[in-house]
């Protein structure tokens, strides 16, 4: 399989009601040519809504979706030319494996010779050489899921979609199919919209992550961006662990129970939030460097998780932090035990703000 | 909600595919649709017409009038919904346990035990019928068994009277009343068993407190099918029923064939269906026939 | 009798104490098995007799079937009525099922329960209904009309089996062919129609089996040339009791019979 020419999707106003429930409300998204963008969100949260409506499944009300220059929003989806790889894989039972793989082709009417070639090439792409006369019976869930992803991409789409392709496998197995699924990414070039709605797999194989809720994109950046920077609670909460602290603003000026905070750059005006990342947090055995906030309680509860220990910190003004730390020898959450006073540190880079919202 | 967008750009287009899409679809069922009502539903409006009008074709309620004040329709309503009682409740008895042992059975038992069930469903009704006139005539297999056997010494009277008739009717209906009861049966999760074992019941509190209230619906179910049936019920009845047991469709039939009189047999063709559906109707209500007989989602 | 001790469901009780249920049960099946196939012996009686066990064998009323031209012309209508049913009502009920399970209209259940309405209304309604429209057109003892009028029957039985097959088919399925390229009736033709075939046999066999079957219909729309075999043989048992009624329905035991085992393979070989 060689590397092709990529086309970019360009999703402008896209809305699709139902009943009186914005599945699609107003989506603007670029996705660049050869980019592998994840669409994160909670169930029922338009992420599904929005592959299908790529795909031609799903009939938007209206905006418009343009594959490269061309508007689709109306084609058909057996015109599109995009590969996809369906949540339990969708393979037909009563084909082969060459069968299935080779449907595409039929459809296309592509020679018998160089039809069998490319299903041949297809399947050692995806590692399953020589498996074409099974049948889809026969296979684990993890060749299965190899077979879709030799289906989607044997007729050479230059758009590649997969919903959900790996929530029913178990977790080594997925985590091994991640890294997989990038290279062949990195070795195709297609651009690829994968949905899921496990962040540690948006986090893991995306070059920019969407997150969607409510059918409204949310936010569009880097993997680490998104992560480090959330644009707003729902995603500090959705996207690894947080605890928030409310803040009071002056101005420039950020402070918690009276003590300043040293934090990044500030958003726009409005009440803020501190996002303390429980990880992030560190326990002082030492005077703390310039650059950082100090918080301290006592410890109510430890929970020893193996490759961390997770202790809950109740701060004087009541509210609870998280701590994340490492087990290794000689951590100072070593000595700790409940009822202890711990002290906190948070670097200034770590300190993100976001708008508070309330509740 | 306020749409976020002033320009809904493609709504026209997507509206009208979506449009074209949705008749292309129900165009697929036009052919069996428009058969129906060719065939059933306008007939049916004819014959409906057809009851208002007296013999010099003016409109009257004179067929209705009859049925109400003649004697003789009165008895041939009372036979009908006598003989669908008594063929559902029969059913019922019988039913019940029957579908309760097969929901009972390992899977490989119960299959070949269902093909009991099945094949009785399959086999002609008047295959069916007419082996119980065998079996039931004056100097059939049963009389003569059981003057054998020293039973009774002379043969009895069992066919050609309500007795006839409703042995051949349960015959006929129960498998209407047994796949759907085992159908709900199977459905019961074991685990409700399980708890309320676990929880202090014996097994028979276990059936009645919970098995049974959840195997009501496949019950109800199956003993509609059976009733709405047996109200319109023919072949039965006018063998084995030997011209005593005359249920409205043998009436229906001898008003056209014998009388020629289309007015009297579509005002009972209507009294019929009106009662049918309204049964149906009703039942509707207090259970998801969906259930019973599939549906489109 | 160690079996009768053991536990025989999840409350514990044992098969001992079921017994009862048993010995019920295996009477009941008894009784609806045993008088269908008693007449299969007893058709093969020498007697002018219906005798069970027969004191004589023969064939004799099977001859007697054969050689009478009425009843093989009705058997040949009655083959015919069911086949050119079949031929009616499965592809068009199936094309209807689809059709209402995969649109989203408001219209769909609605006409869904108007399909259904002819295994639900008496059927001397539907009789009586299409020898009215038969007379007004003259198509009354015409195959045309008779296959019609059956395939009307039958619709409803094709409707509900395609449709609970079509709710376990995994629709996915049909979407991956289309995203590969497939039309909707390509992508239903090469994977839909496949995956529920066993299905659409079963439904093609009932409706065959409705017609064949079928009495009343056939009694008011069909005759003369085109009389059924039920439409015969109902006449004939007004009449009296003809031995060789016993060798036509061991005929059609016969048929039903092996039409059951048929659907009963599809069911094995689809799991």
């Amino acid at each position: 399989m060689s590397k092709q020419q990529a086309l970019p999707i360009s999703i402008s106003g896209l809305t699709k009601v139902y009943g009186d429930i914005f599945a699609l409300n107003d989506v603007d998204l670029e996705v660049q040519s050869g980019e592998f963008l994840t669409l994160l969100g909670p169930s029922g949260s338009g992420k599904t809504t929005l592959l299908m409506a790529l795909a031609g499944f799903t009939r938007p009300d209206f905006g418009s979706i343009r594959f490269g220059e061309d508007e689709i929003i109306s084609m058909p989806p057996h015109k599109r030319g995009v590969g996809m790889v369906f949540q339990n894989y969708a393979l037909f039972p009563h084909m082969t494996v060459a069968a299935n793989v080779g449907y595409p082709l039929k459809l296309r009417k592509t020679p018998k010779a160089e039809a069998e070639k490319l299903v041949a090439d297809a399947l050692e792409t995806v590692q399953l050489g020589g498996y074409g006369e099974r049948r889809i019976s026969q296979l684990s869930g993890g060749q299965k899921q190899r077979v879709a992803l030799a289906r989607a991409i044997v007729f050479s789409p230059r758009i590649l979609l997969m919903d959900e392709p790996l929530s029913a496998l178990d977790k080594n197995l997925r985590e091994h199919m991640q890294i997989e699924l990038r290279h062949l990414h990195e070795k195709l070039g297609m651009t690829t919209v994968y949905v899921t709605h496990d962040q540690r797999e948006a986090l893991t194989m995306s070059d920019r992550i969407a997150v969607i809720n409510h059918g409204r994109l949310m936010q569009l950046d880097t993997p680490r961006t998104i992560y480090e920077r959330p644009a707003n609670r729902f995603i500090a909460e959705f996207i690894g662990e947080s605890t928030f602290l409310q803040v009071e603003r002056d101005g420039d000026r950020v402070s918690f129970s009276g003590t300043e905070l040293k934090t990044g750059a500030l958003p726009a005006a409005g009440k803020l939030a501190l996002v303390v990342r429980p990880e992030r947090l560190s326990v002082l055995d030492g005077p703390p460097t310039p650059d950082t906030n100090v918080f301290s309680g006592t410890v109510r509860d430890l929970v020893y998780q193996g490759d961390t220990v997770l202790a809950y910190v109740t701060l004087a003004d009541g509210t609870d932090l998280t701590v994340r730390a490492g087990t290794r020898t000689g951590e100072p959450i070593e000595k700790a035990s409940i009822g202890d006073r711990l002290e906190l540190g948070l670097k200034s880079a770590d300190a993100v703000l976001i708008p508070r919202e309330e509740a | 909600m306020s749409i976020g967008s002033e320009a809904r750009a493609n709504e026209t287009v997507l509206l009208k595919q979506s449009r074209r899409e949705e008749w292309a679809l129900l165009g697929l069922a036009s052919p069996a649709i428009l058969t129906v009502l060719i065939v059933m539903v306008l007939p049916v409006g004819w014959l409906f017409y057809l009851s208002f009008l007296a013999d010099d074709g003016s409109f009257s309620l004179e067929h209705y009038n009859r049925m109400l004040e003649s004697k003789a329709y009165g008895r041939i309503f009372m036979t009908t919904f006598e003989v669908s009682f008594l063929t559902t409740g029969l059913c019922i008895l019988i039913g019940y346990p029957l579908a309760y042992f097969l929901s009972q059975l390992s899977p490989r038992m119960a299959a070949l035990c269902m093909l009991t069930v099945l094949l009785p469903f399959w086999t002609s009704l008047l295959v069916r019928t007419y082996a119980w006139l065998v079996l039931l005539q004056r100097k059939g297999l049963i009389n003569s068994w059981a003057i054998d056997l020293g039973l009774w010494d002379e043969p009895l009277k069992l066919v050609h009277n309500l007795n006839g008739t409703l042995i051949g009717m349960v015959h006929i209906m129960l498998p209407f009343l047994v796949l759907p009861l085992y159908g709900s049966m199977k459905a019961i999760s074991a685990d409700y068993l399980k708890a309320s074992s676990n929880l202090g019941a014996g097994p028979s509190q276990t059936f009645w407190n919970i098995f049974f209230p959840l195997s009501l619906p496949g019950l109800f179910a199956g003993a509609l099918i059976v009733f709405v049936l047996c109200l319109g019920f023919f072949v039965t009845p006018a063998v084995l029923g030997g011209g005593k047991v005359i249920m409205v469709s043998m009436q229906i039939t001898s008003n056209i064939e014998l009388f020629f009189n289309w007015g009297a047999a579509s005002a009972l063709g209507v009294v019929l269906l009106v009662i049918t559906l309204a049964i149906l109707l009703a039942a509707s209500r207090l259970l998801k026939l969906d259930n019973v007989l599939g549906g489109g989602h | 009798m160690n079996w009768l001790n053991r536990p025989a469901s999840e409350t514990q009780i044992t098969h001992g104490q079921r017994l009862w249920l048993y010995i019920l049960a295996t009477v009941i099946m008894i009784l609806l098995v045993a008088p269908t196939v008693i007449v299969i012996p007893m058709s093969f009686s020498a007697s002018q007799y219906l005798e069970f066990p027969p004191r004589e064998w023969s064939l004799r009323w099977y001859e007697h079937y054969l050689n009478s031209p009425e009843w093989i012309q009705a058997t040949w209508t009655s083959l015919k009525a069911g086949f050119f049913t079949m031929c009616v009502a499965t592809p068009i009920g199936t094309a209807a099922a689809y059709g209402l399970f995969v649109t989203k209209h408001p219209l769909s259940r609605m006409f869904y329960v108007l399909l259904i309405t002819p295994i639900m209304i008496p059927v001397i309604l539907i009789a009586i209904a299409a020898f009215y429209v038969f007379v007004q057109i003259r198509m009354v003892n015409s195959m045309f009309g008779l296959v019609i009028a059956h395939s009307i029957l039958a619709l409803p039985l094709v409707l509900i089996v395609i449709s609970a097959a079509l709710k376990s088919f995994d629709m996915n399925l049909e979407m991956a062919a289309r995203s590969l390229g497939a039309s909707r009736f390509t992508a239903f033709m090469d994977v839909t129609l496949p995956q529920i075939r066993f299905s659409v046999l079963t439904a093609a066999l009932l409706s065959f089996l409705t017609s064949f079957d079928e009495v009343i219909v056939a009694m008011f729309v069909s005759g003369g040339d085109n009389s059924t075999l039920t439409r015969n043989m109902f006449n004939a048992l007004r009449d009296q009791i003809d031995p060789t009624i016993a060798s036509i329905s061991t005929i059609m035991i016969v048929i039903s019979s092996s039409l059951l085992i048929l659907t009963q393979l599809f069911r094995k070989s689809r799991d």
